[in-house]
This record gives structure tokens, sequence and C-alpha cells, in this order.
């Protein structure tokens, strides 16, 4: 066999090169995450630097690649919260909404069904009862109009309304089709909000994913806890306007059907009836900024859009003089007398604010209500202080670990252990590198996995080795030797290897979180192990062979 | 001829069938003991698997559990165990204990509010006291991630199972897998036996054992099916400890560097990955273990046709990459 061919050659040099230059960044974390900052900061700004940023930006090159590692929460201390979205809330809340169109179109047939009553009923199903059952058939017709096709890959043509008759009642509830669709929605809204609001805190790189089937995990390093971040998002900043039936004192009074008993925010012991189907809804909102009312108070001013706004005039219209609550989160903020028609879609929410409820109530109503409340499942907050020594302890632990194999390869293998120990370094590059470049999360287990991998990966030399002195052994000349060793030891290498990253594999997959990190780190070391122990080895071999000349060897 | 540091001479002779029923009689002695222990002892479940709430405290002063214990009697927690924490990575002044929290039936986590009161209460006892660390786990998610750990196991052994069937023979998968379970059930035994907390890094580090074993065993394996071509005649038992003693010195010096690496980070790694670590040492060695008196006594036992499937090894695209 033919030693390798120059461009390959050249191949494997370029590559090593670039693992080598594109890890660099993560032994200057400090400088090159000042630098990225920097950049970021200036690109928010158009394209306008003050001193300091161009300062902090030239601390590192331009020119050199300045991808960095991810520090996992471990590492840099931050929260981690694992959040179940219920669902079933939505269904709820639209049933709720759907009471008035229900009893508006049965009140159109008032003639053939007589009168409509709703019924209590359980969460998400709405139960309406006629006097007279020989309208059924034409209740349930009109009913089921109210409903729409449901719009889905796999629903598509199925009503989102199951509407059914018992006896003299109607049973409406969201058809499973319609179910479906309305989880999917919901995860994807309750995502994109909790996206929204940790923006608007302006953290680092937080990580907020969708988990099966109604579950998000959130991870934000560098915030102080896990109960401070579940303050930014638990809030499900749900805002409706609701006509007020009663005010009253007697937190077990009974609201009646379709009707709600919501305390006061700042009256202690006050309670309002509401009806139950707001006026108007956050939803129809497009605008909130805090601001200060006729007397100077912090206060929050909205806008509604056109459907809002003409909802809100309809009824200001209507009861002028009656009250009307403002809600936020089964809590009544306020419940200002109408004094006028409020045509134009704007007003204002006052209570007892201070400026920073305001500016924190206006945040959330922009970034929108969370459709659903939240359980949470899991909640972790690590402290920096931890990060830190872990990655003190982490980085002492892989350099002491390194230079032991080292000698210990040398001892071993002579001037061969020190050209595995090349390749080794080679190897703790190309794997740094691979890690910056898709931007994988570093975590505790990772560094242990990378300290690992360089006990694990000498191995490859090793069955190299251990070839090459039994084919010196059996008398063959010091090339004859290598190429055997490297070619003979290879297909050992190979399905030992493949066993390795199968498992890694399967960590991936089936794990979570720090197990994933770790699963990621162990199958790249194992790839670029078998790279620098079989190509880099193998080169690195060769132009010694080349150089010297060797009449004998000795591995 | 220059020095070498050997802990293998240069051409061993070591009949590893010699001792086979104790050895072997004595492996299946430490799994049934592994299994009895995890029905009768039961594992020491952290959080993550057993629900409940973590909280890693940190202070100037020394640690005194008793008074912890103590602080915290009032606040009708349930289940409270602490324990210190010691660590040759730690500071002088840096004393490190861990409380944790039994998950209260048909809570999903641990409320905030007991957590400030917990930890309001320990400020009391030592007001140095910080909080780097606090993890909550509900009842719900730890029950799945039991689930998943089991299934990441128990599909890494199918998937390994498989591999080597298709490599190789199915009685060397058989005898690879069997090393595995040994390997994987005796360190779970020994987690039982000294009751040393089992999180989800444990499962991680199982999962790594059988990497590193079965890698461990693969090479035996492949050595093998080269001897078999080549000496056709010679009984399977001598050739298997042929094949022993011709990859005896990379199987040693392999175990070294990565017990080299394990220990270092043993040492120096940090108390938080310690349990991951000390699993990996357990499990290295019991590989090496099991790769030299187990995976190969089980082959033995079942048998190799060496009739027709020896040609089939020759087309074999890794093998005999110079013929």
């Amino acid at each position: 066999m033919e030693s390798s061919p120059l461009w390959k050659r050249i191949a494997i040099l370029l590559f090593c090169g670039w693992g080598i230059l594109a890890a660099a960044p993560n032994l200057f974390y400090g400088r090159v995450e000042g630098h990225n900052d920097a950049i970021a900061a200036i690109d928010l700004a158009g394209g306008t630097a003050t001193p300091e940023l161009e300062a902090a930006r030239a601390e590192w090159p331009d020119v050199l690649p300045s991808a960095l590692m991810n520090l996992g929460l471990d590492l840099r201390g931050g929260a981690h919260l694992l959040a179940e979205v219920q669902v079933e809330d939505v269904y709820k809340s639209r049933m709720d909404a759907l009471w008035p169109e229900v009893r508006d179109v049965l009140r159109d047939l008032r003639d053939q069904v007589g009168a409509v009553k709703s019924l209590p009923s359980p969460d998400g199903v709405l139960r309406v009862a006629i006097t007279n059952p020989d309208g059924m058939p034409a209740a349930l017709e009109a009913v089921k109009g109210l409903g729409s096709s449901v719009v889905s890959l796999t629903g598509i043509g199925e009503s989102t309304l199951s509407v059914t008759a018992e006896g003299t009642e109607i049973v409406v509830q969201l058809s499973d089709a319609e179910k479906l669709a309305t989880d999917e929605r919901t995860l994807a809204q309750s995502l994109e909000i909790i996206r929204r609001r940790v923006d608007e805190a302006g953290t680092r790189e937080p990580t907020i994913q969708r988990q099966g089937v109604d579950r998000i995990l959130i991870q934000v390093p560098g915030i102080g806890s896990a109960t401070e971040l579940k303050g930014l998002i638990g809030k499900t900043a749900k805002l409706t306007f609701n006509h007020v039936i009663s005010r009253t004192s007697d937190a077990g009074a009974n609201p009646g059907p379709r009707n709600l008993l919501l305390p006061s925010l700042d009256e202690e012991g006050v309670y309002y009836i509401v009806e139950e189907s707001p006026v108007v809804s956050g939803d129809d909102l497009v605008d909130a900024q805090p601001s200060f009312d006729q007397n100077g108070q912090p206060a929050v001013s909205f806008r509604f859009d056109t459907t809002g706004a003409r909802a809100f005039g309809d009824h200001t219209f209507d009861h002028i003089g009656q009250q009307f609550a403002i809600v936020l989160d089964a809590e009544v903020i306020s419940a200002p007398v109408i004094q006028s028609h409020i045509p134009g879609g704007s007003g204002i929410i006052t209570g007892s604010f201070t400026v920073e409820d305001a500016t924190q109530l206006a945040v959330l109503l922009r970034a929108g209500a969370l459709p659903a409340e939240m359980t949470f499942l899991e909640e972790r907050t690590i402290g920096p202080e931890l990060g830190q020594d872990s990655i003190d302890a982490g980085k002492r632990a892989a350099l002491i670990g390194m230079v032991v194999v080292a000698l210990y390869m040398i001892a071993s293998y002579g001037i061969f252990g020190l050209f595995a120990n090349v390749a080794l370094a080679v190897n703790i590059a190309l794997l740094m590198a691979f890690l910056s470049t898709i931007g994988a999360t570093l975590t505790l287990p990772g560094i242990a996995g990378i300290v690992l991998t360089m006990g694990m990966a000498v191995d490859a030399n090793v069955l190299i080795f251990e070839r090459m002195r039994e084919e010196l052994r059996a008398g063959a000349s010091p090339r004859r030797a290598m190429e055997q060793g490297f070619d003979r030891a290879f297909s050992a290498i190979m399905d030992s290897n493949v066993t390795g990253l199968l498992v890694a594999l399967i960590m991936f997959w089936l794990g979570s979180g720090a197990v994933r990190g770790f699963a990621v780190t162990l199958g790249l070391g194992i790839l670029t192990s078998m790279f620098t122990a079989v190509y880099v080895t193998r080169l690195i071999v060769e132009l010694w062979l080349d150089w010297k000349r060797p009449k004998t060897i000795v591995v | 001829m220059a020095w070498r540091l050997r802990l293998v001479p240069v051409t061993t002779n070591i009949d590893f069938f010699r001792l086979q029923w104790v050895t072997f009689g004595s492996s299946l002695v430490a799994m049934a003991a592994s299994l009895i222990l995890v029905f009768t002892m039961g594992l020491n479940f952290g959080i993550d698997f057993r629900g409940g709430t973590m909280i890693r405290t940190e202070s100037t002063s020394v640690v005194d559990v008793g008074a912890y214990r103590e602080a915290l009697s009032t606040l009708e927690l349930g289940d409270v165990s602490i324990s210190e924490v010691s660590d040759p990575t730690f500071r002088d002044d840096q004393h490190v204990a861990i409380v944790r929290l039994s998950a209260r039936d048909g809570e999903e986590a641990v409320t905030p509010e007991v957590i400030t009161e917990v930890e309001a209460a320990l400020k009391a006892v030592d007001p140095s006291i910080t909080f780097p660390a606090v993890e909550s786990v509900g009842p719900k998610v730890s029950a799945e991630l039991i689930t998943s750990a089991l299934w990441a196991v128990l599909a890494g052994t199918v998937g390994i199972l498989f591999y080597v069937w298709v490599r190789f023979e199915w009685q060397f998968a058989v005898g690879t897998v069997a090393a595995l379970i040994h390997d994987v059930l005796v360190v779970v035994g020994i987690f039982s036996l000294f009751q040393i907390k089992f999180d989800l890094s444990i499962v991680a580090a199982l999962l790594t054992i059988l990497g590193y074993s079965v890698n461990d065993t693969v090479v035996i394996f492949d050595r093998l099916r080269e001897n078999l071509a080549k000496y056709k005649q010679m009984p399977l038992r001598e050739m298997m400890n042929l094949t022993a003693n011709e990859t005896l010195s990379r199987t040693i010096m392999t175990a070294s560097t990565t017990l080299i690496s394990l220990i270092v980070l043993m040492i120096f790694g940090g108390d938080v990955i310690r349990g991951f670590v000390f699993a990996m040492l357990v499990g290295v060695i019991l590989g090496t273990y099991s790769t030299l008196y187990m995976a190969k006594n089980i082959v033995l036992m079942i048998g190799i046709d060496r009739s027709d499937k020896l040609k089939s090894t020759e087309k074999n695209e890794f093998a005999n990459v110079d013929a």
C-alpha cells in the first residue's frame, strides 16, 4: 500500500487547522463573549457604536471564528422550569364565549323552543335547557350552525362543535378533532407568549422548547431563581372587561349560573359578581402602555382593535350608569361606572398601581395573555457561584487528566505515545470546535464526557500500536508494520466505536437535559477520536517514517 | 530495545478458563446478590426519580446537621434528609450540605412558599448560609423519568445485541449482552449496597458503561473472528485463550487510561459529579473483568458453528483490508 496521497494529507491538515482555530475562542471565553455581545448591541443600535462597545468588539479579531460553546445552566447558573399547559382551560373559555351566541340564536327561535336557560355543567361543556321539547331538532340545527370546519391537517371537514340532545337539554362541547387542533394552537401560542415575555426581560440565550403534547421547557441562564422566572412567565395575564351584576362583601355568595364571584384586588373583603362571558378581552388589545391618570396616579392606557372597539362601544352605549369590571387573572383591578358612550376603543386602567406595577402590567398585556394556565412540574435553580466552581473543577480535572494520560502514553509507547498525544490534543480541539460550531450546550456531565473521551480516545491508538508491535515481532519492516497495524486494527476500531455511537444516539433520543448534553459530547467525541486516531496519527507516523527512514523501530 | 512501561509481558499464556467455575460462578453470585439487594434494600433514589426538592446549602461556618434538623422540624415538611457534603476541591471555609424534602401527595412541585420557609428557617440557624442550588421535581415527571431511564438502558442493550449479531454471530451477541447485563446489574447492586444517591446522571453512567464494556468485548471478538479464519483446526477453548492473551496488553492499556481519567475526575472533578464518576469507575473495572471472564465463557458454552460461516467473514467489508 502506498502512503497517503498529497491531497489527502493536505485535507487532513486543513481540517485539523480549522479545528484548532474554531476551538480557540473557548480559551478566551470572556473576551469573545464580550466581542459577540458588542456586535449584537451595535447591530441592535442600527450600526452606531459607543466607544465602550467598540473597545469590547476589538477584544477579539473580527476575522477569527467567534462561535462559543454554550454553557449549560449547571455551569452558568440560572433557572429551569418544566411547565404543563392546562389545555382544558381553553375548552372552558371557548364554551363560555359561546353561550351568548347560543342564547341569541335560540332566542330567535323562541316560538319553537320556548324559554332558554343555561344549566350548571362541568368545565368545557355547555348545557342549555329549552322548555319546548318539540323544538329540539330546530334548536340542534341552529346551535350546530354556530360551528365551523376544523382547521387542521387531520380533521378537515369535521365540525368544531359536538352538539347532542339529552331530553330537553342541549349539550355542546368542542369536537375531538377541534380539541386536538385547539391544543396545538394553545401550545404554539403559549410558547410564543413565553418567548416574548422572557425576551422583554432581556436575558441571554433562553431556551424555550415544546416537549411532548402539552409541556414547555424553559431554561433561562443568569436569572436569579426559578421563582423569579415563574413570576415573569407564570402570570396568565388574562385581561377581560365584564359586566358587573352586583357588589358584595360575602365571600360565599352564590353568583348564579354563568356568573362569577371575583375578589377585588385592592379592596379587602369586597367581591364582585360579574357575567362570566366577557364583553371584550385582552385578545382584542393592540397596545398597552404605562401612563398616568388625571390625578397623576400610575395607570395603564390601552387601545382595542376594531372588533374590540365596536363591542366595547356598543356595551358602553347600552349600559350607561352601570358598572363594568376590569378583571386580570380572576381579580377585579377596578370597577368604574360607565359615564358615557366610549366609541374610540381606547381607555385607561386605573388602580392602586406603583410605576413598576403599571410597567409590568403593560408588558404582560402587550405580550398577550397565556391562553391557559400552567402548572410547574419541575423547577431547578443553580446559582452562578456553584456553576463557576463546577467549571473550575472540570477544567482542573480535564487538564490533570490530559497530562497524566499523555505521560502514561509516552511511557508505554515512546515516540509513538507522543504521536498519539498530538492526535489526542487535536481530538480535543476538534471536539470543542464542533461543539462551538453547532452551538451545543456544555454541561457538567459534558465536561466529564470530554475527560472520559480522553481516556477512551487513546484506545484506537493503543489498538493500532499493539498491532504494530505484533507485526514487528513477526518480522515486518517498519513501513509494512505501520500499514498492517493501521489496516488490521481498523475493523476492531470501527466495531467498537459504532457500538459506542449507538449508545450515544440512544442516550440522545431517550434522554433529557443533562443526559442529552452528555450524549452529544460523547457521540461527537467518538467521531473525532476515530478521525484523529486513524488519520492524524497515521499522517504523523508516515511523515516521521519519510523523514527518519529508520531501519528498525520500537513501538 | 528502548524502555517501555509494560503492565503486561510481551507474550502471556494465561488460561482464562482454568478457574472458570470460580470466576463465572462468582459473577453469577454477584448478579444474584445485586438483584436481591435492589429488591430488599432498594435504591437511594435522588429527586429525579422520587420527586421532591433538593436544596444545596453553602456556608462559611461548619454545618451542624442537628441544628438544621431542629430548625426544619417545626415546619411539618414530611420526610426530610440532611447530609453534609465534603470534597477535596472545597475551600477551607466552604461547608456544604444537601437538604432533601420528599414530594407531598397531590402536589406537582414543592410550592415556592415552602422553599422560602425552609430557607428562612436555615438562615435563622446560620446567617451566612446561601443556597447555590434549589431543584424541585414533581411526582409526575419523576415517574416518567424512571420509565424513560429504564427504556434507555433497555434500548441500549437491544441495540447492541442487534449490532453484534449483524456484525458477528448470534452466539457472540448473547455473550456480549450477558456481560453487559452483568456489568450494569452489579453497578446497580453496589449503589444499592452502599445506598449511594441514584439519579439521572447515574443512568447516563450506566449507558456509558454499556458502551465501554461492549467496546472492550467487541475488540476481543473481532480478533477471535480473525483467528477463527486463521486456525481452522484449533479447539475453541484454546483459541479463545490465544485471542484473549493476544489482546490482553490492549485490554489492560485501555482500561488503565480510562481509569486514570476517571480517578482524576473523582479527585478533582467536584462533588456534583462524584456519583457519576464512581459508577463509571466500578463499571470500567467490571467491564474489563466481564470481557475476559464472562462474555467468552458464554460463547464457549453455546459453542460456535465453524463449518459454513467462516467464508462469510472473509467477505466482511472491514476485516482483512490488506487481503
